[in-house]
């Protein structure tokens, strides 16, 4: 396993890198720091973020101050978190090991770019569809917006350039795929991405117990729903 | 306890410390464009300032054109930041100490000759209800509140701190030096550390970098600044995964034009990253309008958290004098 670099991102914030890649490997690292850094509560951090190979420490500098003032912050800190990289084992826990079903309705008004996505990849749209929801994803990161999950585990077929000018509006719910990612759009939000369908689900909700329907880590599956089985609340979900 | 809005101003909004804490969640910390201002004003109304501006009571964020205010009982104030023309009832209302305003009393808040935010703290601050963990208004993520508008009502917590006794401390003749928190002079450099892929630039485009102005975009706001000039370009271009991003991160889109990140930051980002604002220079950013200039200067991450630990030592001391000053 190659070492992580620990680089400062200024004075009060630093990333620890395992690579410039997206697989599963790299994120499975970024995931086990993140859990031993949250378990370790070290003193003055705010904040601890996983992303697709790093992660990202924001810290109070004051807190680690060296009362000898031999070493400045950066390097008090970095020394203890490189133990505690060296240490950590990605364990996911029963929850996210358990995939979290996420119905989509692929196509039509709610997936706009689903045609152009199967011309793209030289597939008929069904077969599309059956790619996307074939895999078990992880959400490898939440970031851009609030709740927007990143996923690992998307068929290489289904890979395709963003659009050359992005929308201004995605809908809330809008399932895409942008490059080799895929992801779910959880508030209306501008986005170059392909949109491919759409899901009634509430990804963030800032005023549940738990805001993001998903965390880092966490298993999912998409499933196609037929447009005879979108109850009047799901379709009020899906045209919000 | 309440104020109540009579006109909004040109962009008001609640800001405290920000949120902490969901990153993980691809929540920003959002908060004060300019925190160390927002720390100063709360000092002033007792109220408490943390280190690393966590947990600050919540304030008023005003941007270039001041609200007109009704403050519905007798309430200790504090303005701090940009220069603002205030008055109440038509008598001026000095900045940069406490003051205290009588119950029916209007504000008016105007055009500010120089700078670009300034924050109003009440004692006990702004009791607006906390989403995850903050009163702070994301406007772009849309958590917290929403930007102000006439008619709002905004509740004051109740504090004990501060009583009528003590208002004759109050009405002493002083208030703190602005010059080492508020500098609007567009040509002071903005230090900033070479980001990981600074030497991923092309030499034009590094030497650019610091030897070149740039100018604050009109499309420039809470989330970011886009930044015009010279266009820089890398070497070759770079395959990178997103990663995290902070405010004060310096990100270079293909476009070749940067854009510097400010309070409301995204969580991560995929461009780039050729440059890093120290903390002591955000709120030196925070003060120039869109259409203002920067000119960055490369300093060392050595010198960058020297002088943040010389500032939080400096912010502290006054925090204790004011302190003194205020419980008499």
């Amino acid at each position: 396993m190659s070492s992580a670099q620990i680089e400062p991102l200024g004075d009060c914030a630093l990333l620890i890198r395992f690579g410039e890649r997206i697989n599963s490997a790299l994120n499975a690292r970024a995931l086990a720091v993140t859990a031993a850094l949250q378990q370790a509560k070290l003193p003055g951090v705010r904040d601890v973020a996983p992303a697709y190979a790093s992660v990202c420490v924001q810290y109070d500098p004051a807190i680690w101050a060296d009362p000898a003032k031999a070493l400045l912050p950066f390097a008090r800190i970095a020394a203890r978190i490189s133990e505690l990289v060296d240490n950590a084992a990605f364990v996911p826990t029963p929850a996210m090991r358990t995939s979290i079903e996420i119905p989509v309705c692929y196509g039509g008004e709610f997936g706009l770019d689903l045609d152009d996505l199967a011309r793209h990849a030289r597939l008929s749209v069904d077969e599309v569809v059956a790619r996307h929801c074939a895999p078990d994803y992880r959400v490898a990161m939440l970031g851009f917006a609030p709740g927007f999950p990143y996923l690992l585990g998307l068929d290489p077929a289904l890979h395709a350039p963003r659009r050359a000018t992005p929308r201004a509006r995605a809908p809330a719910g809008s399932v895409a795929i942008g490059g080799a990612q895929t992801g779910i759009y959880p508030s209306e939000l501008p986005g170059g991405w392909l949109l491919i369908g759409r899901t009634p689900l509430t990804l963030f909700d800032p005023a549940r117990e738990t805001p993001a329907l998903l965390a880092p880590g966490q298993r999912l599956r998409f499933r196609a729903m037929s447009a005879d089985e979108i109850s009047a609340g799901e379709l009020a979900a899906l045209t919000r | 306890m309440s104020i109540t809005v009579l006109a909004a101003g040109m962009l008001t909004t609640v800001q405290d410390g920000g949120r902490s804490g969901h990153a993980a969640l691809g929540v920003g910390r959002a908060g004060a464009m300019d925190p160390v201002a927002l720390r100063l004003a709360n000092a002033l109304v007792g109220n408490d300032i943390l280190v690393g501006n966590v947990n600050n009571a919540s304030a008023l964020e005003i941007t270039l054109r001041g609200p007109h205010l009704r403050f519905d009982n007798d309430t200790l104030i504090a303005i701090t930041g940009a220069d603002i023309p205030a008055h109440c009832d038509g008598k001026p209302v000095l900045p940069w100490r406490p003051a205290v305003l009588r119950a029916g009393s209007e504000l008016t808040l105007g055009a500010m000759p120089r700078g670009t935010r300034s924050y109003l703290a009440v004692a006990g601050g702004i009791d607006v209800m906390p989403m995850l963990g903050s009163r702070s208004t994301d406007i772009n993520s849309k958590l917290g509140g929403r930007v102000l508008a006439a008619g709002d009502v905004l509740a004051i917590a109740t504090t004990r701190k501060i009583t009528s006794e003590n208002h004759r401390v109050i009405a002493g003749n002083w208030s703190l030096d602005p010059r080492p928190w508020f500098d609007p002079d567009p040509q002071t450099p903005i230090r900033v550390i070479a980001g990981t892929h600074f030497p991923h630039l092309d030499n034009a485009s590094q030497r650019a970098l610091f030897a070149t102005a740039f100018r604050i975009d009109a499309d420039s706001n809470r989330v970011g600044y886009r930044l015009r000039g010279a266009t820089l370009a890398l070497r070759e271009p770079l395959e990178l995964v997103s990663a995290g991003v902070v405010p004060g991160t310096v990100q270079l889109p293909p476009g070749g034009d940067p854009i510097l990140l400010m309070a409301e930051a995204p969580t991560c980002g995929g461009y780039p990253r050729i440059a890093q604002v120290i903390t002591v220079d955000l709120p030196r950013l925070a003060q120039r309008p869109p259409g203002g200039m920067v000119r960055f200067a490369e300093t060392s991450l050595d010198e960058a958290q020297t002088r943040y630990l010389e500032r939080e030592r400096a912010l502290a001391r006054i925090a204790r004098i004011v302190a003194e000053r205020l419980h008499g």
